[in-house]
Parts: C-alpha cells; sequence; structure tokens
C-alpha cells in the first residue's frame, strides 16, 4: 500500500495518513469489570485478517473507516464513519 | 597443520559431521514440545536438556531454523535499560552472552564495541541521564557523555547533523556488542541436539489440544501428525497471535514489520554501535565491513515482511545527516521481520492461564539480545511450573492488573 484514498480528499501518498487502529467496540465504564476494561484497553486482535480501522489523512483532519487485508496490505474500501456522516 | 589439511582436502569423503540429526518421524509424546526454531525456541530447548536434564523434547519449525527474526534483526546486544526489571534481565543476558562461545565451541563473532545512544534534545539527555543512573545502580557499565567526547570517539561524524538535529551528548554503554545472529541459533540447536533433543523443521503447527476441560494443554496437531504433550512453549515471534488464538487466549500483542538494511563492504571505520532515536537510526559495522543499519517500526500494523522504498530512502537520509561522507555507498540488501509488539516495550514471558501452555513472546524489536537469558528463564519455568523470579514481571497477567513495566525510554528508536 502506497497510496490511500481519503472519502473527501480522494487518493494520497500514504505519507499523509495516519493509522488509528482497529475499530472496537467500548464497554460502558460505569457497569464494566476491571478485567473487561483492562481487555478493552490493552488487547488486540493481534491475528491476521481483513480489519475495518480508523485512519487520518493528515493534512486535512478527516478521520475515516478503511477496510485492509493486514497480510497483504491491500485496501478493499475506504468510507466515512456513519455517525460522522450524518453529523457532516 | 598442512600435511593434515592436504590430507583432508584430498579425501573423497569429508567427515566433518552435520549441525543437527534430521529425524524423519515425530514420536507420538514428548515431555515437552517449543514451537518455533529460532534462537529463543532453542535456547530454551538447550538449558532444558543441560540444566534441567529433560531431553525428551521436540522442537517444531515451520519453516527452517533461525530463520524469522533471529535472522532479520540488527544484533545488538547491551543492556542499558530503564527499569530495575529490564536491567536485571538483560545484565543477566549480557553476561552469558560473553562465554557462548566457549559453551558451544562455536565462534559467535561475538565482539564488544561500545554503545552511544545519542541524544539531539534537551529531553533525550535527561532520559540518558537517568537510563545511566538507573545502570550504574545495577553496577552496569554506562555514562553520559557530552558533545565533545562524541566528536573524539567519532571523529568522522557531523555532529551538528547538518545543522538541524545537533547532538547534545550520548549515553554511552561501554558492553555493547554485536555477534553472528546464525551462530547463535546453530550453537543452541546442535547444544540440545547433542544432548538428546529432537529438532524438526518444516514441521507446521495447525493446532493445540486441550483436555477436557479446556484449562490444560494434551497434545499438539502438526502438519506431519499428532503429538501427546503437557508442555508447550510458544516461542514464535510474529506468530504469537495465531498461536494464542488456538487456545483462545488474547493479548496485548499486535505485529509490525520492523526494517533493515544493509550496505557494501568497506574498509572498518566505524568500531562502536550508533543509535539516534531522534534520527530514527541505528548502525554497526560488521567483522566484513557492511554497514547493517536499522530504523524504526513501520507505523501500521502488517502481517508481511516486504520492504518498501519509503524506509531505505529516509533511513539513508538520516544516515547521511550523520555521515555525510557515506553517500557514494551502495545499499545491497533489504529485509523486514515481524515484530510482536507490547504496549509496554517489555517481552511477555512466563505461565499462562492454560496450565502447561507458556509464553516466550512480545519480543517487537529487541529479542535478538536477551536470546540466552529468556532460555535460561523460560528452561526453569517449564521445568519447575514457576516463573523464573527474573521473569515475574513480564507475566501476561500485568496487564490485568495494570502493572506494565514502562520500557518504552529505552527498548529501542522512535517508536
Amino acid at each position: 500500500m502506497k497510496l490511500l484514498t481519503c472519502p473527501l480528499n480522494g487518493t494520497r501518498p500514504i505519507s499523509e495518513f495516519f493509522y488509528g487502529g482497529e475499530v472496537r467496540a467500548m464497554p460502558d465504564p460505569d457497569t464494566c469489570t476491571d478485567t473487561e476494561w483492562s481487555a478493552y484497553v490493552f488487547n488486540r486482535s493481534g491475528v491476521a485478517a481483513v480489519k475495518c480501522e480508523w485512519w487520518c489523512h493528515g493534512p486535512s483532519g478527516v478521520w475515516f473507516l478503511a477496510e485492509r487485508d493486514t497480510t497483504t496490505d491491500t485496501v478493499l474500501r475506504t468510507y466515512l464513519a456513519p455517525s460522522a456522516a450524518t453529523r457532516r | 597443520m598442512p600435511w593434515r589439511l592436504l590430507k583432508f582436502a584430498l579425501k573423497s569423503k569429508h567427515p566433518e559431521p552435520r549441525m543437527f540429526t534430521a529425524h524423519s518421524e515425530l514420536k507420538e509424546s514428548y515431555d515437552a514440545v517449543i514451537i518455533g526454531g529460532g534462537g529463543h525456541g532453542l535456547a530454551a530447548a538447550y538449558y532444558l536438556a543441560r540444566d534441567h536434564g529433560i531431553t525428551n523434547v521436540a522442537v517444531i519449525e515451520k519453516d527452517y531454523l533461525g530463520g524469522g527474526n533471529t535472522a532479520r534483526n540488527t544484533t545488538i546486544i547491551r543492556s542499558n535499560y530503564l527499569t530495575p526489571e529490564g536491567v536485571r534481565f538483560y545484565d543477566e543476558s549480557v553476561r552469558l552472552w560473553q562465554d557462548l562461545s566457549q559453551d558451544f565451541d562455536l565462534n559467535l563473532f561475538y565482539s564488544t564495541r561500545g554503545h552511544y545512544t545519542l541524544a539531539h534534545t534537551d529531553s533525550a539527555v535527561r532520559t540518558m541521564r537517568w537510563r545511566a543512573e538507573v545502570n550504574k545502580h545495577f553496577g552496569i557499565n554506562s555514562e553520559l557523555v557530552d558533545a565533545q567526547a562524541v566528536q573524539r570517539a567519532l571523529p568522522m561524524m557531523d555532529i551538528t547533523c547538518a545543522g538541524h538535529a545537533p547532538i547534545l551528548g550520548a549515553l554511552y554503554h561501554a558492553p555493547g556488542a554485536i555477534a553472528r545472529h546464525d551462530a547463535v541459533a546453530w550453537g543452541y540447536g546442535r547444544g540440545a541436539d547433542r544432548r538428546g533433543v529432537e529438532i524438526h523443521q518444516q514441521t507446521e503447527v495447525l493446532g493445540i489440544e486441550t483436555d477436557a476441560s479446556g484449562s490444560r494443554v494434551a497434545g499438539v496437531l502438526t502438519n506431519r501428525g499428532h503429538i501427546a504433550t503437557r508442555k508447550v512453549l510458544c516461542a514464535v515471534a510474529g506468530s504469537t497471535p495465531r498461536l494464542l488464538s488456538m487456545v483462545g487466549l488474547e493479548s496485548p500483542i499486535s505485529i509490525h514489520p520492523l526494517q533493515a538494511m544493509v550496505s557494501e563492504p568497506v574498509k572498518p571505520w566505524l568500531d562502536p554501535i550508533i543509535v539516534s532515536g531522534s534520527l530514527h537510526v541505528y548502525v554497526s559495522q560488521t567483522a566484513r565491513g557492511e554497514l547493517v543499519m536499522g530504523a524504526s517500526l513501520d507505523p501500521y500494523e502488517l502481517h508481511s515482511t516486504r520492504s518498501t522504498l519509503d524506509f531505505a530512502e529516509s533511513l539513508a537520509a538520516h544516515m547521511l545527516d550523520l555521515f555525510p561522507f557515506l553517500s557514494d555507498v551502495k545499499v545491497v540488501r533489504q529485509w523486514a521481520g515481524m515484530a510482536d509488539m507490547t504496549p509496554d516495550f517489555a517481552p511477555i514471558m512466563g505461565k499462562t492461564p492454560i496450565e502447561g501452555f507458556y509464553l516466550d513472546a512480545g519480543w517487537g524489536t529487541w529479542g535478538f539480545k536477551a536470546t540466552p537469558v529468556s532460555g535460561k528463564t523460560m528452561s526453569y519455568t517449564l521445568a519447575n511450573d514457576r516463573p523464573h523470579p527474573l521473569i515475574e514481571g513480564f507475566s501476561l497477567d500485568r496487564f490485568r492488573r495494570y502493572e506494565l513495566t514502562g520500557e518504552k525510554g529505552a527498548a529501542s528508536v522512535g517508536h
């Protein structure tokens, strides 16, 4: 992957982007146990797969989602997070 | 002995023995199975056989011995860490390294060079001083030196770094060393093999079986058949999350490629090892004259050992900041390894919630220097079913208890 397509700015060099990690559901900090919270804070799905990840286009500050195969480093698609799209 | 040499050369059959015995079949069961035939796995096998008398052991390697991160690191050995756990652990490793060649009867080309970690900012100088003081407290030879001392030791270095990142000082660590990485794997492998350990290459683990309750290891399923065993040591670096998923364990490990490259051989001019966190460079010159260079991790998760031009360009640019006269020297090889990164830049070692499943992982970018001590402590852990005192701070459990070790300041450059 040398290029990445930002849903707003189009295809740009990968050096313009920041990786934000895999999209993960946050447990409710008020009701979850300490163990559930530490698992959320630290544990990651380290196995290779097609993952849905947060990426940010640095110069414009746009955060978006990318579905990427972490074995081949190919991006299947990129799109704005649904909630961000409706706020816009 | 020229006559003996001549006779040897003229003989039609050379009696030189193979390094390892080839075993055509896996046995039905072993006392312990070590997954991963890299430096760490083979070292554990060696010390299990030598120090604990456990020789009914199989080392299982998917590919060939020492072909993973053992072959892909930049071979730097040092103990100038930041946390007491780290300093004690790596110092023991440096001690073990120093007489390993005698132990193996194999030349590891262990070469003590001295190690400069350059500081280009005030905050880096503070961290260096902190590391030096922690090191001295534990009796390790580290000291903070000023820019003039760096220039005296390395007259060929541009200590202003082309004016944009002047060097203010450095952490000097005299025991810093390099060694020949392949020989480490072969030495441990041969030592284990001679003591009765079976090494099985081209043997891939397909699954790990647990007993009915799911909490105890019962066996290992491989592409060459089933093995019954009550003890499994997982020492597979970049494949750790996949092995953990076979026993249903979660971990904070994520996989990032770490790239490195090597120049054409040139006349010896660089004796010490040079590291710059700000410039993302570490470099040493091998006995053959090649410059072995590395930089920071790739910035995002990837399960691949591909190399990138971006990496080579930026590392070359930073090398030229330090050593402008290298502009005509060519890069001849570039490669990558899969580093199993942890959030606190310390390894994950010891027991796991699955009884009989031991972990030697999370070695990220700092595994090679720890090869002897990890083998020694993991073999103790396997033999006694309790963690060695040196690795108590590195258990998988520490994340659940929010007791991280905080080794980031010293683990490597530019993370």
